[in-house]
């Protein structure tokens, strides 16, 4: 730790960056307002579910927002980044103008940055620690409103820096799942040398960020050309491949792979137990956003059909819960209604996609629970039944427990539910490892430290070993994974 | 990318295909099945694996055109290739020595019927085998069944093959003539739903394979549920085989027709 921080103190001095802090006042930082993202307007972005809602920065506006950066002695943002980016570097190296070298300090720390600039749920994070949030009582530097722009400036300027790779050294590697976890577990791995090789079940590559976060929001693009780097510097991907069940871990040892990480995700969708669930019309977000995002149901090309809704409620207050909703209206839906038992102060979601939502005309319903589905003379859902909610004491978690208001039940007409109460980890790899240690939770146990399992040659990050969990979170178990295999097997190799 | 090298027509509307995948040869197992894509913008199908031969590296699948999906698959021609296969999914069929199996097919149920019967049989049970198809031209498989089973009565609706009537009537016929052990049926949910029907009346445990509609098939998007002894299921990884007296089957026949409208567009539009 305090080898980190003189380090970051060694660079904070370097000539350039003094410079530059002393070339405008402290104070006329501070007094700059921060930046405005630039969206498309609502009535406009709504008729497509392609058209991204956030146009990215100019330089311009990157330049002035950068210059916002203190350049804190004491960087408290950094504390707040799962994965530690030298925040006030790269936002420095932006306000001196140097785009590409930001975006090479951000692939130091993050294999995907256009990705977290633009999913990461920065006001919980780091922008909720940056100084002027903390101190001053101001709103934050946008951090990842800059993140996004350094990663999409190198990305569109045709200058992707490939990052080297050691020679090969000849020892297989395997990840499992292809979602952020794997990803950044594979560039580490590659990088070192070995040779890795990514196995997924479906035929797409992106785990979550291409089957479940909806192009309005993560391009399909922003992450291929991830995937392409990563392809470049050796990896290689392997879809349509189940492990576990295409061929078992001892047929991939066989086949000469010498650790395995898993990364395959928490891709089972919960669903309430309520009379009518299993109705037409009733269906996970999982299920939603598949059929839109991977299978292009929508679209008038694609063979896989998709149920429209003129009345659509959507159950759940995370990320995907918005992200269902704001598909629906862009499909069609005259009314999209968010339905939450809690508050709105309690909702997991990003807080840009609340805002979102609302400029959209996504109705919000908080306080309210469904306690029953009921259907038309065809069986598919033409009612819901919710029971108004108050929130109670504090729960183990801390947050207000919500608890049904006896009698106060009311009907709404709807003709698709969709529901995004979460998700449990996927059991197919578990069950097919019986060494294997598992959580009551059905997560796979690991050393926080090291993310090794109880199998000595497996290890584990993302939503298997966290539940439902972010982007970056995940990105920074795979990395952890790396650093401990790569010693884990130069230790064996010594003996 | 897995290429077809062979293809066969069984009847009018029924084609076998060989297909090269090393990998599911080798690993599956009777009941398992695979999910395919056929074209950049095609729908994720299932189909049961009906054999393999590990030594050739290849699966055999038998399909039905239905609909968009499974006529785009029966259009490919040897040599061509499936743009996407993924497996074998699904849990396998648990095979033991029983005494006496009842096995029941109806239409292409008949053929994810014809690895059971084998392992079955294989495993030293005695195999009484039921095949029915509206006529003569939609009876599959008939021979291969022989080959596994101790007797094989065919049915038609029409009278054009075997005898004339239902596959419940020779199944009940069958099962008051001796002790049944167990029994597996596989057709049309209808089907599955009046055979589930009769062997509870008589009380001989059943399997039945259950043909949801599905999308991932890995447990990712609930869309196979459904209701088995008063809990949700998701067919592709808790089945699809299940306790037949323990199905929903009016819940699952109405889950069947969900996208009955959409499917019909698409039909009429290709
Ligand atoms: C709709 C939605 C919106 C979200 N929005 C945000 C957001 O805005 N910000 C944020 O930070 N987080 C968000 N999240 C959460 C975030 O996407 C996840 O935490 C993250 O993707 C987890 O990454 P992962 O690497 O663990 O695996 P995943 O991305 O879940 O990928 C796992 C992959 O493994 C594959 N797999 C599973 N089993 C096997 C097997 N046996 N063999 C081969 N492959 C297998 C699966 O098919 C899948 O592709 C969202 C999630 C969803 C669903
Ligand atoms: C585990 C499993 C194994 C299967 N094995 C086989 C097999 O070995 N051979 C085979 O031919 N088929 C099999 N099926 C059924 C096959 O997947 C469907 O026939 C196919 O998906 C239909 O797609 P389509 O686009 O051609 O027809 P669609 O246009 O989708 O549908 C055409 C008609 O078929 C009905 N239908 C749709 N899906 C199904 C379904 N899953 N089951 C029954 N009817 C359906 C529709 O309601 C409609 O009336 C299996 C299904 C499952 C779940
Ligand atoms: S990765 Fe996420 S938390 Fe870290 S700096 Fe970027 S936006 Fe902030
Ligand atoms: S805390 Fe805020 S102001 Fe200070 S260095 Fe980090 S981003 Fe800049
Ligand atoms: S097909 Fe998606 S969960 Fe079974």
């Amino acid at each position: 730790m305090t080898d980190h921080t003189e380090m970051l103190k060694q660079e904070r001095n370097t000539p350039w960056r003094v410079e530059l802090r002393n070339s405008v006042p402290g104070k006329d930082r501070i007094a700059i307002e921060r930046v405005k993202m630039n969206e498309v307007e609502p009535l406009e972005r709504i008729k497509s579910q392609t058209c991204e809602v956030n146009c990215g920065l100019t330089p311009e506006q990157a330049l002035h927002e950068a210059r916002r950066c203190m350049d804190c002695v004491n960087p408290t943002c950094i504390e707040g980044c799962p994965v530690s980016i030298n925040i006030p570097k790269f936002v420095k190296q932006i306000e001196a103008g140097k785009f590409l070298d930001a975006a090479a300090t951000l692939k130091e720390f993050s294999a995907l940055p256009a990705v977290c600039g633009r999913v990461c749920p920065q006001e919980k994070q780091c922008e909720l620690k940056c100084f002027y949030s903390e101190k001053m009582n101001k709103e934050p530097v946008a951090i990842g409103y800059l993140e996004r722009f350094a990663a999409d400036y190198e990305r569109l300027s045709g200058k992707i820096q490939i990052p080297k790779v050691e020679e090969r050294n000849g020892i297989k590697v395997a990840a499992i799942g292809s979602g952020p976890s794997s990803l950044s577990f594979a560039g580490d791995m590659i990088k070192l040398g070995y040779e890795v090789t990514v196995f997924e079940a479906l035929h797409e590559i992106g785990g979550v960020l291409k089957y479940g976060i909806p192009e309005f929001r993560l391009p399909n693009s922003v992450v291929d050309v991830e995937l392409e780097n990563l392809k470049e510097m050796g990896v290689n991907f392997e879809k349509n491949f189940v492990v576990g069940r295409t061929a078992s871990f001892d047929d991939l040892k066989e086949l000469g792979y010498k650790a395995f990480f898993i990364g395959s995700g928490a891709g089972l969708p919960n669903f309430m137990n309520i009379p009518g669930e299993n109705l037409n019309g009733v269906m996970s977000s999982n299920e939603y956003l598949t059929r839109v995002n991977l299978m292009y149901a929508n679209q008038s090309d694609s063979d896989t059909p998709i149920m429209l809704g003129k009345r659509v409620a959507v159950v759940g207050g995370g990320n995907t819960a918005m992200d269902a909703v704001r598909t629906s209206k862009r499909l069609g839906a005259e009314r999209s209604l968010i339905v939450y038992r809690r508050s709105r102060e309690e909702m997991p979601a990003r807080l840009e996609e609340v805002k979102h939502a609302e400029e959209e005309g996504i109705e919000f319903m908080n306080l309210a629970n469904p306690v029953e589905y009921m259907p038309n003379a065809e069986g598919r859902v033409a009612k819901a039944r919710f029971q108004r909610m108050k929130l109670g004491e504090p729960d183990a978690s801390g947050r207000r427990k919500p608890v049904a208001i006896e009698g106060d039940i009311f009907d709404i007409d709807v003709d698709l539910v969709i529901v995004a109460i979460g998700v449990s980890p996927n059991p197919l790899i578990p069950a097919c490892l019986p060494g294997l240690k598992i959580s009551r939770w059905g997560t796979i146990e690991v050393n926080e430290e090291t993310m090794q399992s109880s199998i000595p040659e497996i290890f584990a990050g993302g939503d298997i070993v966290r539940g439902g969990a972010t982007v970056i979170l995940a990105m920074g178990d795979g990395r952890k994974a790396a650093a401990s295999m790569h010693r884990y097997l130069q230790e064996k190799q010594k003996k | 990318m897995n290429k077809i090298v062979e293809k066969y027509k069984l009847s009018e509307s029924v084609f076998k295909f060989i297909v090269e995948a090393p990998m599911i040869a080798k690993s599956r197992k009777p009941g398992n099945f695979v999910i395919l894509r056929i074209g950049d913008r095609g729908e994720r199908i299932p189909l049961t694996i009906v054999d393999s031969d590990t030594e050739k590296g290849t699966i055999t699948l038998i399909v039905q055109n239905v609909g968009v999906s499974s006529s785009k698959f029966c259009q490919l021609e040897a040599g061509e290739l499936i743009t996407d296969l993924v497996g074998p999914l699904g849990k396998a069929t648990h095979i033991y020595k029983a005494g006496t199996i009842l096995a029941l097919g109806g239409g292409v149920g008949i053929a994810p019927l014809y690895p059971i019967v084998e392992a079955f049989k294989k495993a030293g049970n005695r195999v009484i085998t039921v095949l029915a198809a509206r006529n003569k031209e939609l009876l599959i498989l008939e021979n291969e069944m022989r080959q596994w089973s101790d007797e094989v009565i065919v049915m038609t609706d029409d009278g054009s093959s075997g005898r004339k009537g239902l596959v419940t009537e020779g199944a009940e016929e069958v099962i008051k003539r001796e002790k049944v052990d167990e029994c597996v049926a596989i057709g049309p949910a209808i089907m599955m739903k009046f055979c589930a029907q009769l062997t509870k009346k008589y009380e001989v445990p059943t399997q039945v394979s259950l043909n949801t509609i599905m999308v991932d098939g890995t447990g990712m998007c609930g869309a196979c549920r459904v209701t088995v002894n008063g809990e949700t299921k998701f067919t592709c990884i808790d089945g699809p085989e299940f306790n037949a007296h323990q199905v929903d089957f009016d819940e699952m026949l109405q889950r069947l027709r969900a996208y009955k409208s959409e499917e019909d567009q698409a039909r009429n539009k290709k």
